[in-house]
């Protein structure tokens, strides 16, 4: 029993120590227990289908994130992984039956070969090259998926397939939990040794390679890995959506994803994720104009860069947290001294 | 069949060709990705329709207006909305694909996405064999090596043409030699666009006006311009006649050739590029660090 009130005791200092005082962390933590909570809350199906389909983009963002973003390989045609992980979940759906909780992380496993196929041949290439290259891979995808009809459903894509689960609300937490977990392990994945291995192969690829570190593996390692996450959120899509059609594999799509990670700042994995659940809802608030949502969406992007290049939440952050000079830890903004090495703050 | 196969490579390569150039251009001196550049080639489209149509003007001032006003257009934008966030790169590109985004919609809501089509400078066509050329197809492609030559002197003999040229290979000592670096890079800009312009208004009558129509040659333009090798303008031209050549190929040939003729010529791109990572004529520039 004292075992048991001092690991409580335990677990409520580090919260009040390490959590409370910062504002981000207490943020992540009100979003984490709000999403849990939502359903109980607003019954409304239209909100709980938009909050949906964010968990699910989420998770494709957070992706491309942690390839893009970390290692700075950037990867224009992200949606191949998003699509193939979508077209695995439903043929393997439609043509052996299998339930969602089979057909997503196999679809998301074809979706690695995906990444295999692709990282292979574009790790010859860099920068620029590399991103109008990768550019390619889903528009080839989806002229093969168009002349094979009988297989893929060609134009139409494939409708009917199995629902994730039976209620709403069901639905919901099957997605958010998902969504919840893998990108608190993307998160921790960026923060262990690999993750400060793509850090530095973006930094300066020859001093790693210098420092006897098997680049090639690591990139490889990065594109495999973000082509499994992005093809459990195609699944996922696939399987909410009831239906997985060429539209997952256009160039929009791809675009889409490079504008959600650069508005909520990149390499940061929270920052992707914080610019969906920004944009997607305002996407579908901006529907009250149907003809100017586009264009207004546009110009919110353009003028939000205008002010915050580094992207949007890094911005809101450092407005409200500042690095103590000394010893490199976040604080407050309001502070005047440093809450672990007192030192003065400026 | 073999000569409908070579006029629509060598109109669509030219088409290809111009816009590579510009978009190699840009990218070159400012070391901006322009995913709009192929937006701007459709509000050129879009302008000519509409200064033909609503405003009554003759096809030669229309096109003269449309490629002024785009160009125009294109340094406006570039004053607002790119060069205050021209150090964040990744920012830039974004940028890029919401002015892409933003002209798409502007076109949509200002034309409906309805098909629209100008008429020919020069109308009818001659017999050749069992394939009709129509003469604005032989202007087309005139017009576009005027184009390309001129931009060639340009380049090579005047002053500023120089100072492209320098920046783009080296823009740290080009801005030490006394060369301002953000004014040739607006005045690539500028040209750039107005290439893009240039193209749209010859190649116009030639194909149906809609709303996204930029999306297809965006994708061609960036595969002739990796194919051929970055910065390399010799090389675009090749590239854009290969993959030209490769398109018309599948789409006469071979059956639902249609939904392929992308994927070939982008299949096409990969595997050039597995042999020569910097393209055909591209230089393999020592890493940047």
């Amino acid at each position: 029993m004292s075992l048991l009130r001092y690991h409580l005791r335990k677990l409520f200092m580090i919260f009040k120590n390490e959590v409370l005082v910062l504002p981000s962390r207490i943020v992540v933590c009100i979003f984490f227990i709000l999403l849990l909570i939502w359903p109980l809350i607003f019954e409304d199906p239209y909100a709980m289908r938009i909050v949906i389909l964010a968990s699910i983009f989420a998770i494709f963002a957070a992706s491309w994130d942690l390839l893009s973003g970390f290692t700075g390989q950037i990867n224009f045609g992200h949606a191949l992984f998003f699509g193939v992980g979508a077209y695995g979940a439903a043929i393997l759906n439609r043509q052996t039956g299998m339930p969602p909780w089979g057909s997503i992380p196999l679809g998301a496993l074809i979706a690695v070969l995906a990444g295999l196929i692709v990282g292979i041949p574009c790790l010859r290439l860099r920068g620029t090259y590399l991103a109008l290259t990768t550019l390619a891979f889903p528009i080839i995808l989806a002229s093969l998926i168009m002349t094979a009809p009988e297989y893929t459903g060609g134009e139409m894509g494939m409708s009917g397939l199995a629902r994730l689960a039976m209620s709403r609300t069901a639905n919901y937490y099957i997605v958010v939990v998902t969504m919840l977990v893998l990108v608190t392990v993307m998160w921790k994945i960026t923060d262990s040794r690999m993750g400060i291995i793509f850090h530095a192969i973006r930094e300066d690829e020859l001093a790693v390679k210098a420092a006897g570190i098997n680049t090639t593996m690591y990139k490889l390692i990065a594109f495999s890995l973000s082509g499994f996450f992005a093809g459990i959120s195609g699944g996922l899509y696939a399987h909410f959506m009831r239906i997985a059609g060429p539209s997952t594999l256009e160039v929009s799509m791809s675009f889409q994803v490079v504008i959600w990670c650069v508005f909520g700042g990149m390499v940061t994995i929270w920052g992707p994720v914080g610019a969906v659940f920004i944009l997607f809802p305002l996407l579908e608030f901006l529907r009250m104009w149907p003809e100017w949502r586009e264009l207004m969406f546009a110009l919110i992007v353009l003028i939000i860069l205008l002010y915050m290049p580094g992207g949007l939440l890094p911005w809101v952050r450092n407005k409200i947290e500042t690095e103590c000079p000394r010893c490199k830890i976040r604080n407050v903004a309001f502070r005047s001294s440093c809450r672990v090495c007192a030192a003065e703050m400026k | 069949m073999a000569f409908d196969i070579l006029i629509t490579s060598l109109i669509n390569g030219s088409t290809y060709a111009m816009l590579a150039i510009g978009f190699s251009l840009i990218f070159g001196v400012a070391r901006i990705v322009n995913i709009a550049h192929t937006a701007f080639y459709m509000v050129a489209a879009y302008c000519i329709y509409f200064t033909t149509y609503r405003l009554g003007f003759n096809p030669i001032s229309a096109m003269l207006a449309a490629i002024v006003f785009v160009a125009f257009l294109g340094w406006i934008v570039y004053l607002i909305f790119i060069r205050p966030i021209r150090e964040h790169e990744q920012a830039v590109l974004i940028g890029t694909i919401a002015l892409a985004i933003a002209l798409q919609e502007l076109m949509l809501i200002a034309f409906t996405g309805d098909y629209r089509t100008v008429p020919a400078l020069i109308k009818g066509f001659a017999q050749i064999g069992h394939a009709k050329v129509f003469y604005q197809q032989i202007l087309t492609f005139g017009s576009v090596f005027v184009v390309l030559g001129l931009m060639r002197l340009f380049l090579m003999k005047t002053k500023l043409g120089l100072a492209i040229r320098a920046t783009a290979q080296d823009r740290e000592t080009a801005n030490l030699m006394g060369m301002d670096e953000s004014r040739v890079a607006m005045m690539a800009v500028i040209i750039s666009v107005g290439l893009a312009g240039v193209t749209g208004a010859i190649i116009v009558p030639l194909t149906t006006i809609e709303p996204f129509m930029w999306n297809h040659p965006l994708i061609m333009m960036m595969a002739v311009v990796v194919l051929g090798g970055m910065g390399s303008i010799k090389g675009s031209f090749y590239a854009s006649f290969i993959l030209g050549f490769a398109e018309a190929l599948v789409v006469f040939l071979v059956p639902a050739g249609a939904f392929l003729k992308g994927a070939v010529a982008l299949s096409i791109m990969i595997i050039v590029l597995l042999i020569r990572p910097a393209g055909l004529f591209g230089v393999q520039f020592e890493e940047e660090r």
